[in-house]
């Protein structure tokens, strides 16, 4: 389910499955995109914040076009304890790699891998993502 | 901005209102600056050679172009940093009129403005002028360029200046002291719409520009990300409740203040001598960070 931001219309609750994952998208190239998702964070039940929210940050590519400074990136993946990735959307190998490791994790998150948890699989990429 | 000290104005006066376009240089090998004439003449005929090349047979047109290369030590930040060096092309005037003056058609400066970070690990035969401005006709920026290249074994680079550092530089720029009513701030940003990217020109005043900074700015003489931040802010909710655009969704492409004005091509023009210094710092630092 794709939005631009939150929180979702409350007239389809009823309509809408069960979420197990939130991928917030960031635009380096947008300043907007970024405070859009901050505003929208505050909308999320902290339960999600246990492995089941990461952070896409896409544009990166274009070095030049960086108008979001990625220090406040970094802080933002910390305070909510979720994983920062990258992508290159306009690169298909890219968005295509980034989009199995997306679904692989939804796996996760969904419960659908014996022994291994959204919340353990989340420590462990932040620790990968630290070195 | 630290104004500048110790220099003499007038040499640097040349760098004051004309359009320089930006390139980062590695560091030269084997560039002595006791060698400047010599180099001047094999540029010379380097680029008289390069002009005949191509060039259809034109009866009774000669192009003589003069080559000037010297060093301009007052163009420097500390005195750890290179003298900066300037290349000059001028036509000749042809030899029946002695006594009209060479036309300068092309000028480029390399030069280092308290470029520590980079000069400090170099090895004794590097010289390190990380920052080049052109001014004049591309094809003669291409023949330099090619034969500095060649001769000295480095790499020219456009310099691209972000969205990110084009914002650093609305806001430190705004902060300076200006002696007499200025011109307007002006940012122009390109929005993308289809068919035709849109442009978007917002014009501040330059009191209000300033009045704002004040009240951000924390501690004189430094700045923070975030004081840039919420500047940038400011400004775009200001232009938000009048117009309902979110300039924070467009790409900013270009910041003019009284002091200077920057186009995120790399394209730069200095306007005041008194903050001449600061601004090549920065973009000296933006140079080295594009090389590294």
């Amino acid at each position: 389910h794709l939005t631009t931001s939150l929180p979702l219309p409350s007239e389809r609750d009823h309509l809408r499955p069960r979420i197990d994952m939130i991928v917030f998208m960031i635009d380096i190239k947008s300043k907007c995109s970024l405070k859009n998702v901050e505003a929208s964070l505050s909308y999320v039940d902290a339960s999600f914040f246990l492995g089941k929210v990461c952070f896409l940050v896409t544009g990166v590519g274009r070095v030049n076009y960086c108008s979001v400074d990625m220090n406040a990136i970094w802080k933002l993946g910390e305070a909510y304890c979720s994983p920062v990735l990258f992508c290159e959307l306009e690169l298909e190998g890219v968005r295509v790699a980034t989009a199995q490791r997306l679904l692989r994790m939804l796996q996760i998150c969904a419960g659908h891998v014996p022994g291994v948890s959204a919340l353990s699989f989340g420590t462990l990429m932040r620790r990968s993502a630290d070195d | 901005l630290p104004p500048q000290h110790n220099a003499d104005p007038q040499k640097t006066a040349f760098l004051l209102r004309k359009q320089w376009t930006l390139y980062s240089v590695t560091p030269l090998y084997g560039f002595s600056n006791a060698d400047l004439k010599h180099y001047a003449r094999l540029l010379s005929a380097f680029t008289a050679a390069e002009k005949q090349k191509g060039l259809a047979v034109e009866v009774g047109v000669e192009l003589d172009i003069k080559v000037t290369v010297s060093n301009v030590p007052d163009l420097k930040g500390s005195d750890r940093d290179q003298d900066a060096i300037l290349v000059q092309l001028s036509l000749r005037s042809s030899a029946s009129q002695k006594n009209s003056e060479d036309k300068l058609v092309w000028l480029g400066c390399f030069c280092c403005v308290f470029g520590d970070h980079l000069s400090e690990n170099l090895p004794e035969d590097f010289t390190c002028l990380p920052l080049f401005l052109a001014n004049g006709a591309e094809g003669y920026t291409s023949i330099v360029g090619s034969w500095f290249q060649k001769t000295f074994d480095c790499c020219f680079r456009r310099l691209a200046i972000s969205p990110l550092n084009l914002s650093w530089m609305a806001a430190m720029w705004t902060g300076c002291q200006v002696d007499k009513t200025t011109s307007a701030m002006e940012l122009v940003f390109s929005a993308p719409c289809l068919p035709y990217p849109l442009d978007i020109s917002y014009a501040i005043h330059p009191e209000d520009a300033k009045a704002l900074w004040d009240t951000v700015q924390k501690t004189p003489g430094e700045i923070t990300q975030e004081e840039v931040d919420i500047f940038m802010d400011c400004l775009y909710s200001h232009f938000h409740r009048h117009f309902k655009i979110h300039l924070s969704a467009t790409r900013l492409m270009k910041v003019s203040t009284a002091i200077a004005s920057a186009h995120c091509d790399g394209i730069i023009k200095f306007l005041q001598s008194k903050y001449l210094a600061g601004v090549l710092m920065l973009l000296t630092e933006l140079a080295i960070s594009q090389i590294q």
